[in-house]
Order: structure tokens, then sequence, then C-alpha cells
């Protein structure tokens, strides 16, 4: 059985014979290239598989070092880098988190850091058979001439960085850009957003890093979840359309879209057989099957809420792996029972691993439930969240 | 639980109820607003259950399309090659033959017909519509109007139509069709260029919106057509390309993506190209296209033959269908349905019979291909004959 090999330039028409056989005015060819096979190929599929294996997800702990102040200072702690060491080793150290978790999400800090133990990181998460991640991007600003939209900055430099980032042992990178429904969203921010993420997710692959797609819907706003369905399905569209014109590898990324649920502010709220539909019909319509994952964003939900939604989205077989890639939705019971105290870690990661394996079951589509604490069941948003 | 309702008019739409014109006064947007993404939400339509109904029908399992579609010069053509005459009376005569076949309902699940025998009968007075329902075989119409040069490409083509489509559809729903059929073709040899692609899309979006809006199903069919000496791995980048213009084009137009069906060429070397590939191979490269373009919610795709053999078109098939795929993986054959066929009869009455079950003979094989089943043993000569013709326009 032949194997696609990266296309050989012999077969092209000589450009003696090809312009001889055009019309005087030029006209632009297709591209000539193949898709990229590029040299990461097979490692950038095994990795999106890794992440995206039965019952597993990731831990998004990403934090900038801002917002992993503000994390710290809701239990009373100082944003020093000692306790941002210890903060994040009490995470990736929690015993038996890999049967849960496929991979995490660090900041660049996190990434070149050791434990309190002296361990890299890396090599704590490698051992638990968690994948290290890599968040590329570099934050939110402005877009001009928009509605008081934002756009995601970090394409200048990004290979380098990711080729450093690579040698440091991560294996998948992250960009987070958003898009808001109150203040439009207009053309001009759904198509910025798109572009930025086709070209980032084209120099990630290109650096041996899969990248996760992420545009997020923010939940700020009043309005209904068709209102959301609809918005969801221009910026998918636009995405991947861009993803293909920049020659990703489908197979090698791994997508972050936020569910699709009644904005925060809305008056009805869905239950989660309702988003289930609504983000089920989404992703039907979208997501070709070769990408292998969709990891879900919290995005403000409370711990049980984005629990029971994944649950209800795999209630019977899907052509992607749909899972959770949370942050708060893993982290706030755990940040709490902390409480900066040492002789509270193995509470705290207790707490992780209770919400990691709720998620793990509701990847299966086997959560019950039972047993939930009202902390859980707190709701996480935030107006004009900025993270 | 409440119901889900995804074709909200637009004013349930409107943020918090108030509706946009009120939201404008508002200090929230500033003097010179931005272009809004669409505000119209995706276009329910009032066919769209009928639109998931007949989709879902033409692509239920061990079923496929048989295209009968010729214009009359190409069935001229067709009836030419066994010694007949191209009048109204032979035309008629060959579609009844295929029309009246016993049992093809089992293995076809909708006929793709041209305008003139939409609006036929048999010679007992049957219409051919009703012949088609009477087997459970959905009637379909081209309702596209032919290939013409495109200024300013690499001398390429682009398929008109557009102009009053809609009524021509509103009118063909009437009749009793309940899809539509469009084709338009991309050449690997001549680029494709940018151009020939973009008006290759945006014309199958454009025809689909408007197919959907009058009760049809419609069948996007970009034809990468065989012609060519390039290898499987070029063609794989074209239909890549093409297709993901298609849908974001689709997209855009807020087509019902549960209410079409494709008709790809499947991922195969040029006509012209010295080696040749196995169906496995062509298998994995068609495949690993479709994953990478073909959202789920598409419910069927009905591959065309455009020029392999009777079997060649089967073998492909089967093997695309080894294991479940996420899409219904079909035909849409013509020739690869007909020649046999067409042969056996030869304009003779007392051989109607016999071309009948050679058409069964046909279909049931391919119908052993869509469920993965099918062996090629048993195979005649004829079948295997390759039907590429160079330069070929239909």
């Amino acid at each position: 059985m032949a194997s696609a090999s990266l296309l050989k330039s012999s077969f092209l028409p000589k450009r003696s014979e090809w312009v001889a056989a055009r019309p005087s005015a030029a006209q632009p060819m297709a591209v000539s290239f193949t898709v990229r096979a590029g040299s990461y190929s097979d490692e950038l599929v095994k990795t999106a598989k890794s992440v995206a294996s039965p019952g597993r997800g990731i831990l998004a702990m990403d934090e900038s070092n801002a917002t992993c102040g503000k994390r710290l200072a809701s239990i009373g702690l100082e944003n020093t880098e000692a306790n941002r060491q210890a903060y994040r080793t009490l995470l990736v150290a929690a015993p038996g988190l890999g049967q849960y978790i496929s991979g995490a999400i660090l900041f660049e800090e996190t990434l070149y850091q050791s434990t309190t133990d002296g361990k890299k990181i890396v090599d704590v998460l490698v051992e638990q058979n968690i994948m290290p991640g890599i968040k590329v991007d570099k934050g939110l600003v402005p877009l001009v001439g928009s509605n008081n939209e934002s756009w995601c900055q970090g394409l200048d430099g990004l290979a380098s960085r990711c080729a450093a980032y690579y040698q440091q042992g991560a294996r998948f990178a992250k960009w987070r850009t958003v898009v808001s429904i109150p203040n439009g969203p207009s053309a001009l921010a759904v198509k910025e957003a798109a572009w930025g993420l086709a070209r980032y997710a084209a120099i990630a692959q290109d650096n041996g890093l899969v990248p996760i797609v992420e545009p997020e819907i923010l939940l700020d706003g009043e309005h209904g979840i068709e209102r959301t369905f609809e918005v969801s399905q221009n910026v998918w569209a636009e995405v991947f359309f861009y993803l293909a014109e920049n020659n990703v590898m489908f197979e090698g990324i791994l997508l972050k879209p936020s569910m699709v649920t009644p904005g925060a502010e809305c008056k009805e709220k869905a239950t989660p057989e309702q988003v289930a539909e609504y983000t089920l019909k989404l992703l039907h319509r979208r997501i070709p099957p070769a990408v292998p994952g969709i990891m879900f964003l919290s995005g403000g939900q409370s711990e049980v809420e984005a629990t029971q939604n994944l649950n209800a989205m795999n209630q019977s077989p899907n052509p992607w792996h749909v899972s959770f890639s949370y942050a708060r939705a893993l982290q706030n019971t755990c940040l709490k029972t902390w409480g900066g105290r040492q002789e509270n870690v193995k509470a705290a990661q207790d707490a992780l691993l209770t919400r990691a394996k709720a998620n793990s079951l509701a990847q299966l589509g086997k959560y019950t439930g039972e047993g939930e604490s009202a902390e859980a069941k707190e709701g996480m948003f935030v107006k004009g969240y900025s993270y | 639980m409440a119901t889900a309702k995804l074709s909200a008019p637009a004013s349930q739409w409107a943020i918090g109820g108030r509706n946009p014109a009120d939201l404008r006064r508002s200090t929230l947007l500033p003097a010179a607003s931005p272009r809004r993404v669409a505000a119209a939400p995706i276009r329910a339509g009032s066919y769209s259950d009928e639109l998931v109904q007949t989709a879902k029908s033409i692509a239920s399992p061990g079923r496929g399309i048989l295209a009968i579609d010729e214009s009359n010069a190409t069935c001229g053509k067709r009836l030419a090659s066994i010694g007949l005459d191209n009048t109204e009376a032979n035309r008629q005569a060959y579609r009844q033959l295929l029309l009246t076949t016993g049992g093809l309902g089992e293995y076809i699940s909708g006929a793709i017909l041209f305008e003139e025998t939409l609006y036929q009968s048999t010679t007992d007075g049957k219409k051919f519509v009703d012949c088609l329902r009477h087997e459970n075989i959905m009637p379909g119409i081209k309702v596209d109007k032919g290939l013409v040069p495109l200024p300013g490409s690499n001398n390429e083509s682009w398929c008109q139509g557009l102009d009053g489509l809609a009524s021509r559809c509103a009118e063909y729903y009437k009749q009793g069709a309940r899809f539509a059929k469009w084709r338009t073709v991309v050449s690997v040899p001549n680029g494709p260029s940018a151009l020939a692609v973009k008006e290759a899309s945006w014309g199958l979006a454009r025809y689909a919106a408007i197919a959907q809006d009058n009760g049809l199903v419609p069948i996007v069919e970009p034809e990468i057509l065989l012609d060519g000496d390039h290898p499987i791995e070029r063609t794989l980048e074209v239909a890549e390309k093409v297709w993901a213009e298609v849908f974001f084009y689709l997209a855009e137009n807020n087509v019902m993506f549960e209410g079409i069906l494709l008709k790809p060429s499947m991922v195969t070397p040029g006509a012209e190209h010295k080696e040749k590939a196995s169906p496995e191979t062509i298998a994995k490269f068609t495949l690993t296209m479709l994953k990478r373009r073909v959202p789920p919610a598409v419910p069927g795709i009905m591959f065309l033959s455009g020029g392999q053999s009777e079997v060649e078109a089967t073998l492909n098939l089967n093997a695309m269908n080894q294991s479940p795929n996420p899409w219904h993986v079909s035909f849409s054959y013509a020739r690869a349905l007909q020649n046999s066929v067409l042969k056996t009869w030869q304009g003779r009455p007392e051989s109607v019979e016999a071309a009948q079950k050679a058409l069964l003979v046909r279909a049931r094989a391919n119908s052993l291909a869509q469920l993965g089943r099918y062996s090629a043993e048993g195979e005649g000569e004829e079948a295997k004959t390759g039907m590429f013709q160079k330069g070929y326009t239909y």
C-alpha cells in the first residue's frame, strides 16, 4: 500500500510549457505545495491521540503570573514565585493524576520550574504519563477598528519560541483568542481571531507542537442559546477554512471550544441536555472527523455544571474524542482546600483527583453526580473576566 | 426539558428579547458600527424536516443513486454507440427500460433525471416519477445549465444555471422531484487556477441554498476531472483545497448540512499517470480527504465514477467500506451502472429483459460494495473495460 509522500516536483508541467500554454494575462496558480507533511507529522498524530485518550482530559494550569496572583490572593497568599511553585507542585504531584489527566497546559515560568523537591516539573508530568503543554500566545489587546473587541498577539518569534519549548519537553501548545457576542461580534474580530489561530497552528506544527485551537466565545451577555449557536457556526467555519489554507494537518490538532450555552445574563438557563444538543449539533456541522479531540473549556461554569454538561455530550459515541480542558472547573475546590497550608496539601490533591475523576467519568458518559459538595456547584462566572 | 428550537425566527434570538434596532440605540455601538456577523439565524426554511428525511432515505444502507440525467445530446451519444437515432422515442424507450426494472429499489435509492425525463411517461402512460416512487426510489433532477468557458482562467470552465433557478426548482418539486444535482468541474492539468476553484465552489453554494429553499436536497458535485498525468498526491492536494472552499461557502450561504448530499470524485492518479493505484490505495487517500473535509452532519457521500470501468468503480467503493464511516459512503453512477445495460439492449425489444437483468447485476454489486461485502468473482470482461475518454464532455 503506497504511503503519501511529499510532492515530487517532476510531475508539475515545466514552466516553459505552462507559460506558453496560458493566455497573456498572468493567471495565479493554486498553491503547488502538498499539505506539508513536515518532519514531526507522526509524532504530532501520536501526541494528539495520547491527549485524546478515552477517559482522560486536560488540566489547564497555564495562568499567567498576574492571573495566578489572583488565585493566590483569593486564599490570602502573596504572588511570589515560591508560592506559584508550591501551588503548581501540589497540582502536578497529585498521585495517580495521570489516570484521568492526559495533558497539562503550563505557563512559561512553570515549564522551566522544578518542584519544591528540585525535580523538573516536566519530568514529574511525563512520569505521570501526562503530556506537558505550553501557552504560547502573548495575550489579548484591543483590536483597532472593531467594536471594542480584542485580538490575540503572539506570532512574532513564535517559531523559535515553540522550538525552545519543544526542547524543554513541551509537546503541545495553546493559544486562546476570544470573541464577544455583545460586541457584535464584528466580521473583523472573527476574521482576525480565525486567521491568528490558523497561523499559530501552522507554526506550532512546524516546530513539533500539537496546537490546541481555542477561539473562546465569551459567556458574557444576555443572548439566548440560538445566538451562541449562530456565532459559533460562523466562527468555526472561518477557523477551519483558514486552517486548511495554512496547510495545517488536522490529524495533529486539538480543539478547545466553548460549549454552546445561553449568555451568562440570559434569563433562561439551559439544562445539560440542551447544552449537549446544541453543542453536538455545532460539532457535527463544523468538525471533520480527522480532528482527534475536542477538549472543552469551562469558562466560568461551576465545577459540577462543567462535568454534567460534558457527561451529557458523551451519552452516545461521537466521531471525535469529546473531553475537557478545564482550569477553574478542576482547580477551584483544590485551591480553597489548600489555603496555602502545607498540612492541607494531601486533602487538596484529593480534591483535585475527585474533580479529575468526575470529569473522566463524564468523558465516558458515566458520571452520576453522587456526593458532590456545595462548593463544587458554585458558579464561577465573573462579568468581564479577563484571564 | 424544553424542546431545543434551532429554527427560532429572527425576532426571538434578539438579545434579551429586545430587537436589534433598540440595541443599536443604546450606547453599546459607536456611531459608525462595524458590520456584524450575519444577523439572520441559520435559515431553517419550511422544508427542513423533509430535506433531512429525503437525504436520509437516499443515504440508506446498501443503496445508492442511478444517474440517468444525460442531456439529450449526451444521451444521443449513448444511443449512437448502439446504432440508434437520437429521437425522443428512443430516449423514452431507453429510460423506460431502466426505470421499470422490477426490484431496482432494493439497491437504488434515488435516480437523477434530465428535465425531459421528469415530464415523460412510459409507453403505457405511467409517469416515470410514479414508477420511481413505486419502487421507493427518490426522483432527482439535474438543474444546472452546463459548462462554459471561464474568462480570465487557464482555459477552464464554469457551470451556469443560477438564473431562474428558484422557479425551476419550485416547478420540479411540484412535478415530484425531491433532490437536485449540479455538476461543475475542476481541471488539475489546467492549474487549477484559484479563480476556477472559487467560482466552482461559490456556484455550488449558491445553488445549494436555492435548492433547499425550494424543497430539493442539493447534491453538491465539484468533479475533479480524471484527465492528466498527475500522481495521486496531487489529486489529494487539489481535492482538499476544493472541498475546504466548498464547505466554507456552503456555511456562508447558510446551507443546512443535514439536508445535502455530496458527489465527489474519488482520489485517484490522473488517467495518464504511469502508476495505477489499487482500490486500497484509492480508499486510503479518498477516506483521508473525506475525514479532513466533511463534517459528520452530512448524511451521504455518493461517489461519481467518472470514466472508471464498472468493476473498478465497484471495487473502489467496496474498499472504502471496510470499516464504519461517520457518513454513508455510496455511489451515484451513470456509465458504471449503464454500460453493460446499453450493450445488452442494443435497441432490441426482445433484449429488454436481459438488459434489465444486467442493470440489477451492477446495482446489486454496488449495493454490496456499499456494505463492504463485494467480491469480484464472476464479473464479465465487458464490466472490466475502462470508460475513460480524454477530454470527455458530458
